[in-house]
């Protein structure tokens, strides 16, 4: 007990972190032995990970008095949040075998870099303007609709290695636990018009106050969001036609997830450094201890 | 020591086809075999496994004597001499009893390894002989137990991984490329008797329609009327092709009937759905060169035999840690069992230790 509430927000973090790669390697046994895992078991391991790590991002929401985006490790690490629940809603919900070895994968790595950066966390930075609700929600919305890319990504893998293994009649190890083409392809087609729909809520709300006052967005972070959204709904677009499909279109997903998370540097640059630091989350968690001790 | 749980039985493994097809029990006799096992004094409990390819008897019976009058009883229903008998059956007794019928249900024992079939065998066998009132505390508790054993091993090994024959193999594709197999439009091009049988483990699948296009004509609508299926006249086949996400190839055609060039119109008109082209035909019915067509995946007979070829071999490969996890679990079950058998002719302190045993 003492130990949990001596920990800061990033070492909660790092501990949820930790969980997605124990998540990541129960699973990678089971594919490697080429024994289906348990799906209840891994759901669970993940499940304790996201719980942890929403501990860390709350006690530093806390800390920042706002949505934790103010650096390139929160958003890397929210990217990371949204992803997991998007998972833990899908994954269970269309029983999409290896969706969970795959996001406790990417949640691992994401997250294990973001943590292995320290200069991604050096500096905080507070949202443009300041600690207006509809902005937050702006920029939360955003980095979740990343999750959904990052998820889309994922299954777009996915559909990838099916095909491969289909085509080159490969069906042996982590093959033979692949969902159907069908299936991937349907679950595709969700995920980008999921996230589609939340980038566009997010771009809505920024562009009432960009409108208000274009000064205060940085023009290289608009470019960047207007083009990876314009990016997003052109995929759609050319998914619904017909033109853009198959393997191209799993292509696609998985580059324009990777664009997106190389942009969060830029988009992380466009907020201003925090001026004002608040009674920390750990302040409080001590002072409490404190309390108990007493 | 003979124990109170006994089987005897003879199966692929102990017995050539000529002896197993002599003690076949048909439906017929199965209750004159309950109704002369119940007649033997001092079998508490007995079940009769009854499949294809094995015949045997689980019992629970505390006198050693018991087991002559058994042997004498099914000779006579065999009409064969117990030497005979002997020969070609095997005898197990308490853990190695269990360990055997929890093989058995997991398909670790069956002729082809890892087949589901079996625990619906053993499941109905369980039934039959609760109908016939000779189950006990020892059976029942046994046959559940190698239910739980054999799900078990299903879940967790890989010996019913893979299909291991040619239509099973099929079927598999068509799931990991449509999932489910309940819209899929099928079309069988040819009434060979592989294409046939493919056509059959579809509809076990779930699949519903199903179109069969032949030169004879009526050829093609006696197999449509045996499969609850639709005829297309073979010149019309390739006009229709675009609505079909399955087409089997078994024709004795020379040469393809089905093109590059005809594969790459139908993806022109269903970019977004795949086609399984399935070549059952030796000469092969599809271009090769089909293959290269994205979203097209096309095997034919060498691949589907190699792949159930590959799967058998996985599946053996499965079978030694199978055996070490059920004789685990039988040790266990057992443990627990031979307190509920009767009590055997034997010294009280061997009793009352195997009590202490299971008590640690």
């Amino acid at each position: 007990m003492t130990l949990f509430l001596q920990m800061d927000d990033r070492a909660w973090i790092a501990a949820g972190n930790a969980v997605y790669a124990v998540a990541f390697v129960f699973a990678l046994f089971g594919v490697l032995r080429s024994r289906q895992h348990s799906r209840l078991l891994l759901f669970t391991i993940v499940a304790s990970g996201f719980i942890l790590q929403t501990t860390g991002l709350y006690m530093r929401g806390l800390e920042t008095r706002s949505c934790p985006l103010g650096n390139p490790f929160e958003i890397i690490q929210f990217v990371v949040w949204s992803l997991i629940v998007i998972y833990m809603a899908v994954g269970p919900a269309f029983r999409m075998s290896l969706l969970g070895f795959f996001s406790a994968g990417l949640a691992a790595v994401l997250g294990i870099l973001s943590l292995i950066v320290p200069e991604w966390d050096a500096v905080r930075r507070e949202s443009f303007l300041g600690d207006n609700v509809w902005i937050e929600l702006h920029a939360s919305m955003a980095i979740f609709s990343y999750g959904a890319f990052g998820v889309l990504a994922l299954t777009s893998l996915m559909y990838l290695l099916q095909n491969h293994s289909l085509k080159r009649k490969k069906l042996e190890g982590v093959f033979g636990f692949l969902p159907s083409l069908y299936q991937l392809e349907h679950m595709n087609f969700r995920l980008l018009v999921l996230g589609i729909v939340i980038l566009s809520g997010s771009i809505l709300i920024g562009a009432q106050y960009w409108l208000r006052d274009p000064d205060a967005v940085n023009p290289a972070k608009l470019l960047i969001t207007t083009a990876i959204w314009f990016a997003y709904v052109s995929v759609l677009v050319l998914r619904v036609r017909k033109t853009l499909i198959s393997r191209p279109l799993a292509w696609v997903c998985i580059a324009l997830f990777f664009v997106a998370l190389l942009s969060i540097p830029t988009v992380s640059a466009g907020s201003r450094p925090m001026v004002e630091q608040t009674a920390s989350a750990s302040t409080i968690f001590r002072a409490f201890q404190g309390v108990l001790d007493e | 020591m003979t124990g109170p749980l006994h089987m005897l039985g003879a199966s692929h493994r102990t017995a050539p086809v000529e002896i197993r097809e002599k003690i076949a029990v048909s439906p017929e006799r199965t209750a004159t075999l309950y109704e002369g096992l119940r007649n033997i004094r001092g079998l508490n409990e007995f079940a009769v496994l009854n499949t294809c390819n094995r015949v045997e008897i689980y019992a629970v019976a505390p006198e050693p004597e018991v087991r002559e009058k058994v042997l004498d009883f099914v000779s006579d229903f065999h009409r064969f001499d117990r030497e005979t008998l002997l020969k070609y059956s095997a005898w197990k007794e308490n853990e190695d009893a269990v360990s055997h019928l929890f093989e058995v249900a997991s398909g670790v024992d069956s002729l082809v390894v890892g087949e589901a079939e079996i625990l619906g065998q053993v499941k109905e066998s369980y039934e039959e002989a609760r109908r016939h009132a000779c189950m006990g505390p020892v059976l029942n508790r046994l046959f559940q137990k190698s239910f739980q054993a054999a799900k078990w091993t299903r879940t967790h090994t890989g010996i019913g991984r893979g299909q291991v024959s040619v239509g099973s193999v099929a079927v598999d594709l068509a799931g990991k490329i449509f999932g489910d197999l309940e819209r899929c439009r099928i079309l069988v091009l040819g009434a060979g008797e592989i294409a046939e049988r493919t056509i059959v483990n579809l509809k076990n699948r779930g699949a519903r329609s199903v179109t069969l296009s032949n030169r004879t004509f009526e050829r093609a609508g006696e197999l449509a009327g045996k499969l609850e299926g639709t005829v297309l006249r073979f010149e019309q086949f390739k006009r229709a092709l675009g609505d079909f996400d399955i087409v089997i190839g078994s024709t004795a055609a020379s040469a393809p009937v089905i093109t590059r060039k005809e594969a790459e119109e139908i993806m022109h008109h269903r970019p977004l759905q795949p086609i399984f082209l399935i070549d059952l035909a030796v000469p092969r019915d599809f271009d090769p060169e089909i293959a290269q067509v994205d979203n097209i995946f096309l095997y034919n007979i060498d691949d589907l035999s190699q792949i159930a070829d590959a799967n058998r071999s996985a599946r053996e490969g499965e079978i030694r840690h199978c055996r070490e996890v059920l004789e685990r679990k039988a040790r266990h079950v057992w443990k627990h069992l031979r307190l509920r058998a009767p009590a055997q002719r034997q010294p009280k302190s061997v009793q009352a230790r195997i009590v202490g045993e299971v008590g640690h």
